[in-house]
């Protein structure tokens, strides 16, 4: 039971340390208090994924209410890997914020943003380790509202933080709107909200048309959050004028809880066998991630605010993890999950980069990129890097993405999504050339001298770049684990309808 | 014990350019020294190979794995006859490229030569790399890691037209490699479970006939450093480059890797009896062909010297990739033949023409009548080279022009034959004019000048010799003895290669 109360500590942990910043109300021991609070948090989602590898599934009780009445959190082998993602990048972050939030917030807003951030990652973690479909609903504000409120605070450096804020207001509201509109009609159809309870209860309800409604209702709100394609408009202004810790932040985790969330209940509550015959996945997924990879790369060639350059790479990047899941095998499925731990690497890092630049210069138009490839190497490896890695060269975790993706699409037999998904990838040489020839073969404007950015900056970021570099080489770790994650999403699946045939 | 030995050298090799690069970075503020480990880096690199070539033909056989690059997949280093000639090929000759390069980068003054040695190292770390990988994999990473190390050296000069040239370079390099060269790695790796070089191919019963033409394409097309047309536009876009940059990307690492990496593709991936027997090289056969002739025939039209002998080039190595469409045993000898004469002779008359530019500034033939009189050791060293490149006996080029023909002949290719010599008639005409001119046309002044008629000039005077520096002299004349000098060991080294050919 040990594993059960580390479970809920984990979300705890943040869940409480964001009063006490607001208590202590100082912007260093505020920080002092969300740095330990998000490694304790890490931690705690190392503990848990190896335990997971042992126990299988870890179940906790809030309140000692058994569900499918009780609210239960459930760890298995997917969000035990999901955890460790969003944990280990939060926790990086939260480790980076301090100079580049001293730089961008105002003194007295600093405990504010400290405490906004632990909700946040809390309402996160909440997200992913709920076995719940309501209880999802109300982690999803928390991480939801507290992250309008990080956005906004990215104010003072720019004011269109504020209506990118109330965007970003609206579209999230909308799709927790569409996602309670969704739930409500599966609650009518099978009268539970625990996830498991839920997916038996489908499994043996054979066609339904609210069943289908509710599914539409449920993935179109999902699809606000992770952004997928067409859904995507609040994303490039919130990445682009939030602080950049918070862009570095949700690029990481938010987009991945909001995946792991489509996925839980694409695969483990509705069933492979209700989208075999909606073909849903086939027909809407396919070639919206095709358009995202395309239209959003396109479109991030010509952007020359890095930080929304970085913005519509992402949402090229869910399109790649979206076209995994369309190819609905577990190979497919397998290459989605490594594709989220990957890019919330990749991406984090490249945030925390520009934030170093940011840190440094003030802005980061493409502009004042000139020459920093002397002024600021480090930065500016970890820089290119990150974009090798987006490339897809050997040897980054971006390799090891395409080369699962590429080996699920001719599983499925799909060659034009094969050679789709590595012409897209080309795409980002484009965008990231630009910014290195910039920093590389172009001359610092006169005047100014730029320094390195700190060592409390570059050990988070450094940090990013070996992982995006090391599980590149050695993939053996994320593909065990991202391998036993799709099982365990798919076998929950194929027991449970076994199962139900039976009586 | 003596067991590890081998694989201690094998580290060691790959390791001591990396290692190179490192010092090279740390010796930024003492040129001397930093040329000196450039040096003795290449004499130790050499060292190893060497030992490791006298550990091959005493029985043993090197090999290292490491960690697993993607599942089932490790990086895997072999020690093969192939990998062996190349490596003692390309660390033998970049110690001569270093001390050119000390000579020619010093005597025109130019900037960032720091960051030119350490980019020099780190493409002799990635050729390395590629010629003693074991499997596909470790290939295409080092192959990839190739491209990357030598872009700056391309851009080198940070003009825009240097910057326009890298583009074309690395769109060009990377674009085959990802687009191409990929899926097929991707694909032979889903139909044969393995991607290790194996004697006489991997591929052989696993795929049927037109499925390996197509593969067999995308492979040719794919490895863009072979140059194979329409994919060559990057050989003459890289001519921005500084001439030693040229002369090592054009005659050691880049080309040599590319058709390299074609030879292995077809020794030990289809293995010859497999290509022969399915006659899946047919079509392939004839676009090299084309490649040569075309080639060829532009070179003619070139004046700027350097991109004379980029075409050239192009020409040159389509000889490679029709060894090996030709399917048979002699013809990929003769590609290994190829490989190691025309790096001799290339990397020959790249160094003169840059000889030639560092003492007079001179880039055009044209401009170049009567200079042989002034600089005559470097125009003999060019007459040596251009008759190796032409294939005339005493010289190496004669041997891969041999074992070429054999190869046609013992397919029944004639028309094969034709084209080669059709070739080497072009290469004649484009070559020999120019030792000519230097040596029997007066001495060209300003073009508005008049010429004086009827005078006896072609006679050397001493007093009148205005070499280059002896440092670019030097490499120069060397490898122009070497290229004869590998004619006569022309018989050893086919007969090292033979036994991997064979079924």
């Amino acid at each position: 039971m040990m594993g059960g109360h580390l479970l809920v500590l984990l979300i705890m942990a943040p869940l409480a340390a964001a009063p006490l910043c607001v208590l202590f109300n100082r912007p260093v021991l505020s920080w002092g208090i969300a740095a330990f609070a998000s490694l304790f948090a890490f931690a705690a989602s190392l503990v848990l994924y190896a335990q997971i590898k042992s126990a299988g599934v870890i179940s906790y009780h809030l309140g000692d209410w058994a569900p499918p009445l009780g609210i239960e959190l459930r760890l298995d082998a997917a969000n035990s890997f999901v955890i460790v993602i969003i944990s280990a990048i939060g926790f990086l972050c939260t480790l980076f914020a301090l100079k580049s939030v001293a730089r961008e917030i105002s003194r007295e807003d600093q405990p504010l943003f400290y405490a906004m951030l632990m909700l946040c990652f809390s309402g996160l973690l909440g997200v992913t380790v709920t076995g719940d479909a309501f209880n999802l609903f109300v982690f999803l504000e928390i991480c939801s509202l507290s992250s309008y409120v990080l956005v906004a605070m990215g104010a003072k450096q720019d004011r269109r933080a504020l209506t990118a804020a109330f965007t970003y207001l609206l579209f999230g509201t909308i799709g927790a709107t569409f996602y309670v509109i969704g739930l409500g009609l599966i609650y009518a159809l099978t009268g539970t909200l625990n996830m498991m309870d839920m997916a038996a209860r489908i499994a043996g309800l054979g066609h339904s048309s609210t069943l289908q409604v509710g599914f539409g209702f449920i993935i179109i709100g999902l699809g606000l959050k992770l952004a997928i394609f067409p859904l995507h408009q609040w994303l490039p202004n919130v990445y682009g004028y939030a602080p950049s810790v918070v862009s570095a932040f949700l690029a990481g985790t938010a987009t991945k809880a909001a995946a792991y969330v489509s996925l839980r209940f694409i695969y483990t509550i509705f069933g492979p066998v209700f989208h075999f015959e909606t073909q849903t996945l086939q027909y809407l997924f396919l070639p919206l991630g095709l358009a995202a990879i395309f239209i959003a790369s396109i479109v991030a060639i010509f952007q020359t605010n890095i930080k929304r350059l970085l913005a519509y790479s992402s949402i090229a990047q869910t399109g790649y993890i979206l076209m995994g899941v369309s190819f609905a095998n577990l190979s497919g499925l397998m290459a989605a999950l490594l594709h989220i731990f990957n890019h919330a690497i990749m991406k984090s890092g490249l945030f925390l980069a520009v934030a170093c630049v940011i840190y440094r210069m003030g802005d980061c138009s493409i502009a004042s990129f000139r020459g920093l490839g002397r002024a600021m190497p480090w930065t500016m490896a970890a820089f290119v890097i990150g974009g090798l890695s987006l490339t897809g060269i050997p040897a980054t975790v971006g390799f090891t993405s395409k080369w699962y993706l590429v080996l699920a699409a001719l599983d499925r037999g799909w060659w034009p999504a094969a050679f789709a998904i590595i012409a897209g990838s080309l795409l980002a040489l484009f965008y990231f050339g630009r910014v290195i020839e910039a920093a590389y073969f172009q001359q610092a404007p006169e005047g100014g001298t730029v320094r390195e950015a700190p060592m409390g900056m570059l050990l988070p970021l450094w940090a990013l770049t070996i992982a995006s570099v090391y599980f590149g080489i050695d993939s053996e770790t994320t593909v065990a684990g991202a391998r036993a994650a799709a099982e365990a999403l798919f076998l929950n699946t194929t027991a449970l309808s076994s199962a139900q045939a039976g009586p | 014990m003596e067991d590890y030995f081998p694989g201690f050298f094998l580290a060691l090799s790959l390791l001591t350019p990396v290692l190179g690069a490192l010092l090279i970075g740390a010796a930024h503020s003492a040129p001397n020294l930093r040329e000196a480990i450039s040096l003795s880096t290449g004499v130790i690199l050499s060292g190893c190979v060497l030992f490791l070539l006298i550990d091959y033909l005493a029985g043993g056989t090197a090999r290292l794995e490491g960690v697993e690059i993607v599942q089932g997949l490790p990086i895997l280093f072999a020690v093969e006859p192939l990998g062996l000639v190349f490596a003692m090929l390309a660390s033998l000759l970049w110690i001569a490229i270093t001390v050119y390069s000390i000579g020619y980068m010093r005597s025109l003054n130019e900037a960032h030569q720091t960051r030119y040695y350490i980019c020099f190292a780190l493409a002799m770390a990635s050729t390395i790399g590629l010629a003693f990988a074991g499997n596909l994999i470790t290939l295409f990473l080092f192959y990839e890691m190739l491209t990357l190390a030598t872009y700056p050296l391309v851009v080198h000069h940070e003009t825009q037209e240097a910057k326009r040239g890298g583009r074309i370079y690395l769109g060009m390099l990377l674009g085959t490699s990802m687009l191409l060269f990929l899926p097929a790695i991707i694909w032979t790796w889903s139909v044969t479970e393995t991607l290790e070089f194996s004697k006489g191919g991997i591929l052989a019963g696993k795929i049927e006939a037109p499925y390996a033409a197509i593969l067999f394409a995308l492979f040719l097309f794919g490895i863009g450093k072979a140059a194979l047309m329409p994919f060559h536009r990057w050989l003459p876009a890289a001519m921005v480059a500084p001439t030693p940059v040229s002369a090592f990307l054009h005659a050691v690492a880049v080309v040599k890797a590319g058709v390299f990496t074609v030879l292995k593709v077809g020794i030990y991936i289809f293995g010859v009896a497999f290509l022969a027997e399915i006659n899946a090289a047919e079509a392939m056969m004839w676009v090299a062909a084309f490649s040569l002739i075309a080639a060829s025939m532009i070179a003619l039209r070139k004046d700027d010297l350097k991109a004379r002998l980029a075409y050239s080039t192009v020409a040159q190595l389509a000889y490679v990739t029709l060894g090996v469409a030709l399917a048979s045993v002699m013809g990929m000898a003769g590609g290994v033949m190829q490989l190691v004469a025309h790096a001799l002779g290339k990397i020959t008359l790249f160094m003169c023409a840059g000889a030639i530019y560092a003492a007079s500034g001179k880039k055009n033939i044209s401009q170049m009548a009567g200079l042989g009189r002034v600089m005559p050791f470097t125009f003999a060293a060019f007459l040596l080279g251009a008759l190796s490149i032409i294939g005339i006996p005493p010289t190496g080029g004669a041997w891969s022009k041999w074992f070429l023909m054999m190869g046609a002949a013992d397919t029944g290719q004639y028309v094969m034959i034709s084209v080669w010599m059709l070739s080497s008639l072009l290469s004649i005409a484009y070559l020999i004019p120019i030792v000519a001119r230097g040596f029997f046309l007066p001495l060209y002044e300003e073009a508005d000048r008049p010429q004086p008629q009827g005078r006896e000039i072609s006679v050397i005077k001493l007093s009148r010799m205005r070499e280059a520096p002896i440092w670019c002299v030097l490499p120069a004349c060397c490898t122009a003895v070497l290229s004869v000098l590998v004619y006569f060991a022309g018989p050893a080294i086919a007969g090292f290669i033979l036994p991997v050919l064979g079924p």
